[in-house]
Parts: C-alpha cells; structure tokens; sequence
C-alpha cells in the first residue's frame, strides 16, 4: 500500500473518529446526529435483517437505468455531433449553461407528464448526466491525434469503424471520466426526486425516517448511499489509472 | 525494375482559403513517374508541399488539377496495395504491440493461422519479438516507429509512404532505422516513397533523389544515386557520397532561402 493511499485512509477515519468524539461528549445533539459506532451497527442490523432490499433495488435499478440512458445516448450524440460542426457551434452555448438551469424545478411537470410513477426519476437522473457526458466525450475526441485518423483511413475504416475501433477506444479515460459524472447525477437525480414526491425507494424512506425522528434507519440509508457511490467511483477510477498507467500518462 | 508503378501527371494542389479568397497554391504542377521497386525520395524546404504530395499518393487527399496513378489506375480514394508510415507516433496507446500490428490484417480476408504467422513474422522481423506483450508508452520513440512499420509491411503493400518516419529520432537511430528500412525493402520488394528534411537520409537510402522548390512545390532536380541495391548506412563512407550531398544542397539552398525570405528571417 502506498504511502499516499495510508494518509488517505487515515483522514477519512480522523474524522469520523472526529465525529464520533465530538457526538460522545454532546457537542453534537445524538438527536441530529448519533456516534458513527451507533451508525454503522444499525447498517448492519438493516443489511443483515435484509430490510428495505426492495426499497434499495428499486433505486439502484433506476439510478443504473439512469445512468446507462444518460451515458449511451450522451456518447452516441457525442460522438455524431463531433462530425458536425455547426451543430456543434449551435449547440455548445446550451452546453455552457445546462447546469444553470434547476432541473429539479420542473419535477411538478414531468409528474403531470409521466405521473407519479419512476419515469419522473429517471428522466431527472438523465438529465442532469447526459450533457456532462456529450460534453466528456466532445472533449476526449477533439483529443484524437490526427495521425490515428488518418491511420484510420488508410486502414480503410469507415466512419463507425473509425469510432469503435480507433477514436473511442482512444477517448477510453475521457469515457471513464464521463461515466463517473453520469453515475454521480443519475444518483443524485434518482434519490433527489425521490425525497421530493415519490412513494417508494431509498431517498423517499430517508426522507420519511427524517420526518419522524428515526436515525436508526435515516443515517444506515445515507451511509449506504454514500458506500455505493463511494465504491462504484472507486472501481472507475481504478480502471481509469489502470488505463493511464498503460499510456504512461500516470 | 523500369515499368511506372506510380504516375503523377500535372498535379496541383490548391488549399481553399477562408472568406472565399484565391485559396494557397501549395503543389505543383508535378510531373513524375516513380518506377515499380525503386526507393524514391524528396527533399525539399519546409512547406513546400512534400507531405501532401504523399498524401495525393496515398489518397487520403485529391488533386485540384491532373491525376496520380498508381499500377495504372486513378487513384479515388484509398488504393489497394498502399501503406504509409507517417512521422507522428501513430501507435494505438490502447493496444500491445501484437495488436498494434494485427490491427492492419483485421479487415484482410486471411485464416487466423495465417494472420498469426504473419504478425509473428514482420515482429521478429523488425526486433520487436521480446516486446510483443508491451504497450506503446514501454517502448522507445525508435521501437514505436518500428512498431508503426510493422503495422505497415504486415499488409505486404506493393507501395510504402514514409513521411518524415525518422524525423523525431537521434541520429544513430536514424542511421539504424534506416538499415532497416533498406532491408526491408529489399526483403518486400516494394516500391518506396520516402519525404525527408534530411539530405544524407536521403542519399543514403534512395535510388533517386526528387528536389523541390519552395511553395507552391515543383521538383527542380531528379538526382540518381546510382547506389548498388546491396546497401546499408556504411554508403556515407563513399567519396561520392559527400558529392552527391552537395549537389542536393547547392539545388535546394535557394528555394530554402525562398522559404526562410517569407518566414521573415533574414539570410
């Protein structure tokens, strides 16, 4: 293990030593918030009790449906928008400001549209993925040397050859980078929607044990937000460095 | 070794300028025919259009006026039989050196055995056997170049463009690189095109020697190297060959002054 990895692993658990601390001797309310010890033996007891699990799939199936529409299609569109200039020239002062607009505020619509069911969900999740993947994308293929290209050519590939077997496979970091982002919006857009008028799944019943004062369910819910991202991130930027390595970029 | 393998007929390249303007008279016109199985190179000063010379050859770009043949054809497009080196590092970063190389055969119509064969053979060929599992990024800029004209003669093109090949390498890999490249194309049998800045490059290895002018690029001078086809960089050892050398400079020195004269340097 490195040397760099021990100093990461040691801030992470001085603070939540910190917390735990600072919750033992009250200057945190055990109402607000209870001691990490207390946190993480609730998880437990909640992943070994196996409650909530279709609450948890039900999530992750829309935040993996989210993530997966967002990260193809913002690939796909990408990629063709990079052979068009003008649309792209047309289209990059949207880019610039999408993250402007509150994507959230038009929840009340989408249910009037779609109505009370996961589609809302899902398209928050998209939404809020998919142009920071076109824009990933836009940029790892403005990227692509020239040379490949015409190596491309005199290999005589076509233009969906050109994109599978040599432009995208060059842009691989950036596509790692653009999954990442998708997968960070389409968890926010999913459990954010979710806190706001659904039903159903994990960031509906974070919200309802908030409304009732139940910690021994809200914070093993956040904890187990906070672990899956934390892993799924891990694991691409692992790939990511295992790709970078090989480029002899890091 | 006298039939045209490659025929440029009154080829002229003109770049389109911005905002509808008379566009940049970049080549020609060019007359040549380069003959089936001869190593052909141009030098020239810098801009003058050498590459997209290659470029009409290798048909990545179309003249705006004439025609280039190749094996008597017109060329439109991509032809058959053609391979081109260019002096960027065009290896996948992505792919092992075996890959690299194989990544030419994919769209052959060949058995697997025999694609293996093949890409075994041109690695072992080019000295790259102990490096078949390593990535671009583990190799030397001599070793990737290597590795790029691997992926080149694995096809057995009828015709190699080189563009600069050796252009980012010292000089003792030069030199070496070039051994190589003479080897190879006696071994292949191929016609060779070779663009260079490199004046002893090219007298090293060409059978003839194209000098152009500055831009828009005309060849000013067809030099005949009168070299045996048994050769190696040990050629520079000959009298003649510091006369050959000369004669190229003394035609290229003006047009490179011409070049220098528009870049604004003074002489």
């Amino acid at each position: 293990m490195s040397r760099v990895r021990i100093y990461q692993i040691a801030v992470v658990a001085g603070f939540i030593l910190l917390l735990e601390a600072l919750c033992l001797a009250g200057v945190i309310d055990k109402v607000t918030m209870p001691p990490p010890h207390i946190i993480f033996r609730d998880f437990f007891r909640m992943i070994s009790a196996g409650r909530y699990f279709d609450e948890i799939a039900k999530t992750m199936l829309n935040v993996l449906t989210a993530f997966a529409l967002a990260f193809v299609i913002g690939t796909l569109t990408g990629t063709v928008l990079h052979g068009y200039r003008t649309a792209r020239e047309i289209l990059d002062p949207l880019f610039a400001t999408y993250y402007a607009i509150p994507v959230f505020a038009f929840y009340p619509l989408f249910i009037v549209i779609f109505g009370l069911g996961d589609g809302p969900q899902l398209l928050i999740g998209y939404m809020l993925g998919v142009v920071a993947v076109i824009v990933t994308i836009l940029n790892g293929l403005d990227r692509v040397p020239n040379v490949l290209k015409k190596t491309a050519r005199i290999n005589r590939l076509g233009p969906l050859q050109t994109a599978l077997k040599v432009t995208l496979p060059f842009c691989a970091p950036y596509l790692l980078t653009a999954a990442k982002l998708a997968l960070a919006y389409a968890l926010i857009g999913v459990i954010g929607s979710e806190f706001i008028l659904a039903h159903a799944g994990m960031g509906y019943e974070i919200g309802f044990a908030y409304t009732n004062f139940d910690n021994a369910t809200m914070y093993p819910l956040i904890l187990l937000v906070l672990l899956i991202s934390i892993v799924a991130n891990g694991l691409m930027s692992w790939w990511e460095t295992v790709l970078l390595t090989r480029r002899g970029i890091k | 070794m006298s039939s045209v393998h490659v025929a440029l007929r009154g080829v002229t390249k003109v770049f389109p300028a911005g905002g509808g303007g008379p566009g940049v008279h970049a080549l020609g016109p060019i007359n040549l025919d380069i003959r089936k199985g001869e190593f052909f190179a141009v030098v020239g000063p810098s801009g003058c259009g050498k590459s997209t010379m290659l470029e009409l050859i290798a048909g990545l770009t179309t003249p705006s006026e004439g025609s280039v043949e190749f094996e008597g054809r017109q060329i439109s497009g991509i032809p058959d039989g053609v391979g081109v080196v260019f002096q960027e590092d065009a290896c996948f970063p992505w792919l092992n050196v075996r890959d690299n190389v194989a990544f030419s055969l994919r769209r052959q119509n060949i058995p697997a055995a025999e694609k293996d064969k093949r890409v075994d053979d041109v690695i072992a060929m080019m000295g790259l056997k102990d490096f078949a599992r390593s990535y671009p990024a583990q190799l030397s800029g001599g070793m990737r170049q290597r590795v790029c004209i691997a992926r080149t003669i694995v096809v057995e093109p009828r015709l190699i463009l080189l563009d600069e090949p050796f252009g980012a390498l010292d000089q003792q890999t030069r030199l070496l690189m070039g051994d190589e490249m003479l080897r190879l194309w006696r071994t292949t049998g191929a016609t060779v095109f070779l663009i260079t800045h490199a004046l002893d490059e090219a007298a090293m290895l060409a059978d003839r020697i194209g000098v152009m002018s500055a831009r828009p690029g005309r060849l000013i001078d067809v030099v005949e190297t009168h070299w045996p086809r048994e050769r190696d960089s040990r050629i520079v050892e000959r009298e003649n060959f510091g006369a050959l050398t000369s004669r190229l400079w003394k035609s290229l020195r003006e047009e490179s002054m011409k070049t220098m004269g528009r870049m604004g340097i003074r002489t």
